[in-house]
């Protein structure tokens, strides 16, 4: 009999609905109670520092190239040892998607995604964001990584002596 | 021949009834917002005042504050019309509806019920056919296509669902022997027409969702079709008027199928003040739930429903009562 059917279907549904009026809501009610974020959520991204406390950003420009919405810009600059920096570094963060993309394609991991994902306001330029504001103090998620320790100009000891690298082959050597 | 005080006990009866209902409709819209809320695991507006009590204020200003739209090429008057024409046949109904025992006061006997009528039954039919105008003449007069399809649908689906409850109601006129809504609910002071005709309360239940045009029969104002069908061109507190119309609706028609079905005051223990509030915001949640659970039916759907499936139990439905009268000792 389709009726029966059609009647236990219908008390089926009422009946799934009647459990979960008194089931307790799964939302929260926003700025009383903050869910914390996991520790890799991306939300406002930041310019870390080596552990010496020297800036990480060598003003590559792939964080910027790898930017789908083009919010990331710089100027990049030259020190008197030859290692390049950022003269101005912006991000607007009213055209960030917060897609990590920045962070993934950076070499020196100096540009990196935190969970502050409260970034709103009622003035737009507000929003965009310049070195100073960008630059923290500490090293974000890679607290040992100094890049000129492994490569760069002016790498700190002579090539093979930096951590995680070999001697350089003899080329001109027989053996194998 | 009315003296001055009978003439004044009848506008503070009207007076409170409009003030109680209206305050009540909007907030029912609260409510449904928070009950939808919660059977879909949210928590609903709960930001105006203590869990969101002040809800309806704020919607009450928000609505008075916006612009009063109307269309080019809008029927002007129709337009201007449509609205009181839906919400003004819900508030008449209630004009028959006994919503509690007759009140001793200062010698005088007073009724709880602003007048009643000997056709009670028919006045309710004739006023639930008049708000069809407001829902096909505000769709018609919109001069848009959403409001037209919206105006259509909501006329073919009151106008057959209004045949199915008439022939619900009957069995009830059968067995009190009265079209007046007093007398019915006198005839239940033991045993609620529930109880006698489970069938035609469940065929009054359904054409009632339809006649508020609630889902599952929310066909005439179809949000993922047809925008917001018969009041998508509505705007402001003319917007509003449909919208407590509808509300208004359902408190009403709950109050009138409590009166036909459930024995109206009537009720152990309590006052029947209390008794009759109870049953209406029974059924008040009852359509809130509904909606929360069931999807729109389509049209064809709804027409194949009322007149081959409906109309034939309730006619049947009818034959076996009269049957079962007839043989009664």
């Amino acid at each position: 009999m389709s009726v029966v059917k059609d009647i236990a279907a219908v008390s089926q549904g009422m009946w799934a609905t009647w459990k979960h009026l008194f089931r307790k809501p799964l939302t929260i009610p926003y700025p009383e109670q903050k869910r914390t974020p996991p520790p890799r959520y991306r939300a406002r991204i930041v310019l870390t520092r080596d552990p010496q406390g020297g800036e990480r950003c060598v003003a590559c420009y792939l964080c910027s190239a790898a930017c789908p919405v083009d919010c990331i810009s710089m100027q990049a600059g030259e020190r008197e040892n030859g290692r390049r920096y950022a003269e101005w570094f912006r991000i607007n963060f009213s055209r960030c998607i917060f897609c990590g993309l920045c962070a993934e394609a950076c070499p020196t991991m100096a540009i990196q995604m935190t969970p502050d994902y409260e970034l709103c306001s009622r003035d737009i330029m507000s929003l965009l964001y310049e070195k100073e504001d960008l630059l923290i103090d500490g090293c974000g998620k890679e607290p040992e990584y100094n890049f000129y320790r492994h490569a760069g100009i002016g790498v700190v000891n002579p090539r093979g002596g930096n951590p995680d690298e070999q001697p350089p082959v003899d080329v001109r050597g027989l053996v194998p | 021949m009315p003296d001055l005080i009978d003439i004044l006990i009848i506008i503070a009866k009207l007076g409170t009834i409009l003030v109680v209902i209206l305050s009540l409709a909007a907030n029912l819209v609260l409510a449904e917002r928070r009950m939808l809320a919660w059977i879909q695991d949210r928590q609903g507006p709960n930001r105006v005042g203590p869990q969101g009590l002040l809800q309806p204020l704020a919607d009450l200003i928000k609505l008075v504050t916006k612009e009063d739209l109307r269309p080019a090429g809008a029927d002007k008057w129709l337009f201007l019309l449509a609205p009181a024409m839906a919400a003004i046949p819900a508030m008449l109904t209630f004009a028959v509806v006994p919503f509690g025992s007759p009140v001793h006061l200062l010698g005088r006997v007073i009724t709880l019920q602003v007048v009643d009528l000997n056709v009670g039954v028919l006045f309710f039919m004739a006023l639930s056919s008049i708000a069809v105008y407001g829902i096909t003449l505000g769709g018609w007069a919109s001069n848009s296509k959403y409001a037209l399809l919206g105006g259509i649908r909501g006329l073919a689906q009151l106008i057959s669902y209004e045949l199915v409850m008439g022939l619900s109601l009957v069995p009830v006129v059968m067995l009190t022997h009265s079209f007046s809504l007093n007398e019915i609910v006198a005839a239940q002071a033991t045993v609620p027409f529930l109880l006698y005709q489970p069938l035609a309360f469940l065929l009054f239940f359904i054409s009632l969702l339809a006649e508020c045009k609630r889902t599952p029969f929310d066909i005439p104002e179809a949000e993922s079709e047809l925008v917001a069908g018969f009041h998508t061109e509505y705007s402001g507190l003319r917007f509003g008027l449909f919208f407590v119309g509808e509300y208004l609706n359902i408190i009403v028609l709950g109050g009138v199928a409590a009166t036909f079905f459930l024995g109206g005051w009537h009720g152990p223990f309590l006052p029947p003040l209390v008794w009759f509030c109870a049953k209406v915001l029974a059924f008040c949640f009852v359509f809130i739930w509904t909606r929360g659970t069931l999807p729109r039916l389509r049209s064809d759907q709804l027409m194949h429903l009322c007149w081959k499936v409906l109309t034939p139990v309730a006619l049947g439905n009818i034959l076996c009562t009269g049957w079962w009268l007839t043989i009664k000792p």
